[in-house]
C-alpha cells in the first residue's frame, strides 16, 4: 500500500516537472519570429515516417546507423513492458499480465530481454566509439567537459538500467522456484537464465532485495531519464519528430526571401515611397540574437543532438577553419537556454546586452561556403545553413561589416552588374572571333 | 586561318525583339562566363553546340548583370533583390520563359529564388538540356577522342545537393565513349570546391588547408585523366587545384560542354 502510494506520487511528480519543462522549452522556442508552415501535411508526415521514425539519414554512416537503430528500437520495444510495470506499481500486484497471457508471456518477457540485450550493445559500443577509438567528431573544440559528460551520462545510465532487467528478471525466477509468496510461477527467461547461476546460491531475502531494487531502479531510471532529455541533447528523442515535420521541403539551395526588403527594394526601383504600415514591427535586417531568428531556427538548436555529422562534412572545418555547423547549433541553443532564464528571473524588458555574436564569431560564419552537406548530412533535417545565413544578413546590412573584399563585389556588382571590376559594355567580348568548324 | 570555318555572330535578344523574333531560349552567360578567361571558354564551347544544333537562342549580352546569387549568400539581401528584380523587368520585358545556363548558381537562383518576385521560367543547366538533346537523339557522339581516357565528374554544390541534379550530368559523360571513376565523395556526399558562398573572392579563414586543395586530391586519387566539372566555380578552384599540385600538364580539367564540343570537333 505505502508502495503503492509511492509509486504513484514519484510518478506525479515526474510527469509534473517534465511537463513543466516542456512548456519552458515550447515557450522558448516561440521567442523566434513567426513563420508559417501549414501546408503540405501529407507530405510533412511521409517524411516523419521516413526520416524521423524510419531513421532513413541515420543509415548514411550505416556502423552508427545500425548502432542507433539497435537503442532506439530496442528502448522503444523494452519500455512496451512499461505498461505491466505501471499496473503492477500502482495496484501493488506481481507481473499481473502474466496469467492472461498464459504460455505466451515468458515468450514476451524473453523477447524484451533481447531488446534490453541490442540496447546494451549499441550503448556500449557507441561508449567505446566515443571513449576508446575517440572519434574525431566527438572530440571537436565544442565538445567540451558537458556535451562530453552528457553523452556518456546517458549510455552508461541506459546500461546500468538494462543490465538491472536482467537480475530482476533472474532474482524472480530463483524466487519463484522457491515458492516465495508474491512470486507466483511466470516461467523462465532465455537471457536471464544465464544469470541464474550467479544469484542462486543467495537466500531468498537477499533475492527479493535485489529483484525489488531493480525494479525500483528500472522505474526510477526512467522517471530520471524522463527528467534529464529537457536538460541534455537527448531531447531530440521528442523534437526530432516535430522538426523533421517542419522541414523546408523547397530545394534545399532556396533561401528564406526577407520581405521586409522586398517592400524596399520595390519602392526605391519605382522610386514610390513604401506603404506605410502602421502595426509594423521595426525588424532588425538579419539575426544578432535568438528572437531575431524564427521559431523553426531555435527548433533546429534544441533537437540538435550534438552527434557532429554536420561538422564531419563540412567543408570548411575538414581544412582546419573554426566554422563548425553544430556549434552555431549549440551555441544558438545555449544563448536561447539563457534568455529564457532572464525571461523568468528579471522579466521581458531585461537585457544582459549580449548577443548570439558573443558565442559565434565573424571568422566562423563567413568560413560557410553555403554548400549545404551540412543540411545535407543531418539525421533530424536542422537547416544550419539558414541561420549561418541569418547572421551574416546582420553583420553585412545592420552592422555593415562584411569582410573587404566582399564589400568590394558588393560595390562591384553595383556599380558595373558584376562581381569584378570589368565594364557592362565588355559583357559581349567572349563572342568575338568565335568561328564554328564546318 | 578561318577556313572551313564559319563566324558565329552570337543573337542578342535586343535585336531579335526589334525584329519582331523571339527565341525559344534565353542563353545566361553570368559574370564568369562572360569575364572569366577559363570560363569564357566554356561559353564559347557551348554556344557552338547550341549553333551546332541550330537551336534557337539569345543572350542578353551588355544588357546582362549579376544574378545577385553571391550577394545573397554573402548576406547581402538588399542588392540581391535589387539584381533580380532589375533582371526580371528585363526577361520579362523581352517574354522570356526558357532560360538555360552553365552556371549552376545562377540556375538554382533563377529556378528557386526569382520566382518570389514574379521571376518565373523554365530553366534548365547547361548539362540537362545536354543530356535531353542525347536523349531525345538530337545530340549523337561518335567519337574515339576520349576512348583511352579516364574521366572524373566533380559535383558542383548547387546543381546537386541544392537541386537534386546528379543524374543529368553523369547521362552526358555516359554517352561519350571514355572510362569513368567516381571520386570518393560523390554526389550528395560530394565535397565543395570551396569557393561557394562569398568565398570565391576573398581569403580563405585561418586553417590548415584550402578546401580546392583538399577536393583536387579527391579527383587525384582517382587516376583519372580529366576532372570534369560543370560550373564556373568549380572550374577555377579545380584548376587552382592542378597549379598547386604541379599536375596541370599532365592532368585536364574540362567543362562537360567542352569535352561534347572536342568530340563533335566544333
Amino acid at each position: 500500500m505505502i508502495n503503492s502510494i509511492l509509486f504513484i506520487l514519484l510518478w506525479a511528480g515526474a510527469i509534473a516537472f517534465f511537463a513543466w519543462n516542456i512548456k519552458k522549452i515550447s515557450r522558448n522556442i516561440k521567442l523566434g519570429r513567426d513563420l508559417e508552415i501549414k501546408d503540405n501535411k501529407k507530405k510533412r508526415w511521409g517524411l516523419v515516417l521516413k526520416v524521423a521514425v524510419g531513421q532513413s539519414k541515420m543509415m548514411r554512416l550505416p556502423i552508427s546507423g545500425i548502432l542507433h537503430v539497435l537503442v532506439y528500437a530496442g528502448f522503444i520495444l523494452v519500455n512496451i513492458e512499461m505498461l505491466e510495470t505501471m499496473i503492477d506499481g500502482v495496484a501493488g500486484t506481481h507481473r499481473i499480465l502474466a496469467p492472461i497471457f498464459g504460455f505466451l508471456y515468458p515468450i514476451a518477457v524473453s523477447s524484451f530481454e533481447f531488446f534490453a540485450l541490442f540496447v546494451m550493445i549499441g550503448c556500449i559500443a557507441f561508449l567505446i566509439r566515443r571513449n576508446v577509438l575517440k572519434l574525431d567528431r566527438f572530440w571537436k573544440p565544442e565538445m567540451k567537459w558537458w556535451p562530453r559528460l552528457d553523452a556518456n551520462l546517458i549510455l552508461i545510465a541506459e546500461v546500468i538500467l538494462m543490465t538491472s532487467i536482467f537480475f530482476m528478471n533472474a532474482s524472480d525466477y530463483i524466487l519463484q522456484t522457491r515458492g516465495v509468496a508474491h512470486y507466483h510461477e511466470v516461467g523462465s527467461f532465455f537471457l536471464s537464465s544465464f544469470f541464474v547461476p550467479m544469484l542462486k546460491n543467495l537466500p531468498s531475502e537477499t533475492l527479493i532485495l535485489i529483484e525489488r531494487t531493480c525494479w525500483w531502479l528500472h522505474i526510477v531510471g526512467i522517471m530520471i531519464f524522463l527528467n534529464y532529455i529537457p536538460y541534455s541533447k537527448h531531447f531530440h528523442v521528442f523534437l526530432s519528430f516535430f522538426n523533421v515535420y517542419y522541414t523546408k521541403l523547397e530545394p534545399v539551395g532556396k533561401l528564406a526571401n526577407m520581405s521586409s526588403i522586398t517592400t524596399e527594394v520595390k519602392s526605391m526601383l519605382s522610386g514610390e515611397e513604401p506603404p506605410m504600415d502602421e502595426n509594423a514591427e521595426e525588424v532588425a535586417f538579419g539575426a544578432q540574437d535568438v528572437k531575431d531568428l524564427t521559431w523553426k531556427h531555435l527548433m533546429d538548436a534544441y533537437t540538435c543532438t550534438e552527434c557532429g555529422r554536420c561538422t564531419s562534412v563540412c567543408p570548411a572545418n575538414i581544412t582546419g577553419k573554426k566554422l563548425s555547423p553544430r556549434k552555431v547549433m549549440m551555441d544558438i541553443r545555449d544563448r536561447l537556454e539563457i534568455t529564457g532564464k532572464n525571461l523568468d528571473k528579471n522579466g521581458v524588458d531585461y537585457s544582459d546586452d549580449k548577443t548570439l555574436f558573443d558565442s559565434i564569431t565573424a571568422e566562423e560564419l563567413w568560413a560557410c561556403t553555403t554548400c549545404n552537406a551540412c543540411t545535407n548530412a543531418c539525421p533530424v533535417n536542422i537547416d544550419q545553413v539558414s541561420s549561418i545565413l541569418e547572421l551574416r544578413r546582420y553583420i553585412v546590412m545592420e552592422q555593415a561589416a562584411a569582410p573587404g573584399e566582399l564589400n568590394a563585389i558588393f560595390s562591384n556588382i553595383e556599380n558595373n552588374g558584376a562581381p569584378w571590376q570589368f565594364s557592362q559594355d565588355d559583357r559581349m567580348l567572349w563572342a568575338d572571333e568565335l568561328y564554328i568548324n564546318k | 586561318m578561318t577556313e572551313g570555318k564559319q563566324k558565329i555572330e552570337v543573337p542578342v535578344m535586343a535585336d531579335l525583339f526589334a525584329k519582331g523574333e523571339k527565341p525559344e531560349y534565353l542563353l545566361w552567360v553570368g559574370s564568369a562566363g562572360a569575364f572569366d578567361d577559363r570560363y569564357k571558354k566554356v561559353t564559347r564551347a557551348f554556344v557552338k553546340i547550341l549553333t551546332h544544333l541550330n537551336i534557337s537562342y539569345a543572350v542578353l549580352g551588355v544588357e546582362e548583370s549579376s544574378s545577385g546569387d553571391v550577394a545573397r549568400r554573402a548576406g547581402n539581401e538588399m542588392l540581391f533583390q535589387m539584381q533580380a528584380m532589375m533582371n526580371i523587368e528585363l526577361l520579362n520585358s523581352y517574354e522570356v520563359k526558357k532560360i538555360l545556363t552553365c552556371d549552376p548558381h545562377a540556375f538554382n537562383t533563377f529556378k528557386n529564388e526569382y520566382s518570389e518576385y514574379d521571376g518565373n521560367y523554365e530553366v534548365l543547366h547547361h548539362t540537362q538540356f545536354l543530356q535531353q538533346l542525347i536523349a531525345e537523339g538530337k545530340l549523337k557522339i561518335e567519337s574515339d577522342l576520349f576512348k583511352d581516357k579516364t574521366l572524373t565528374y566533380h559535383d558542383p554544390c548547387y546543381l546537386g545537393r541544392a537541386n537534386d541534379e546528379y543524374n543529368a550530368p553523369r547521362e552526358v559523360l555516359a554517352a561519350i565513349p571514355s572510362k569513368k571513376v567516381e571520386m570518393k565523395r560523390n554526389k550528395s556526399n560530394a565535397l565543395c570546391c570551396g569557393a561557394g558562398g562569398g568565398q570565391m573572392f576573398k581569403e580563405a579563414e585561418k586553417g590548415d588547408k584550402e578546401v580546392f586543395i583538399e577536393r583536387t586530391e579527391d579527383a587525384l586519387e582517382t587516376n583519372a585523366d580529366i576532372i570534369v566539372t560543370a560550373c564556373p566555380y568549380c572550374m577555377v578552384m579545380m584548376t587552382d587545384g592542378l597549379k598547386y599540385k604541379n599536375k596541370e600538364e599532365e592532368i585536364k580539367n574540362y567543362d562537360i560542354a567542352e569535352l561534347i564540343e572536342q568530340t563533335l570537333k566544333l
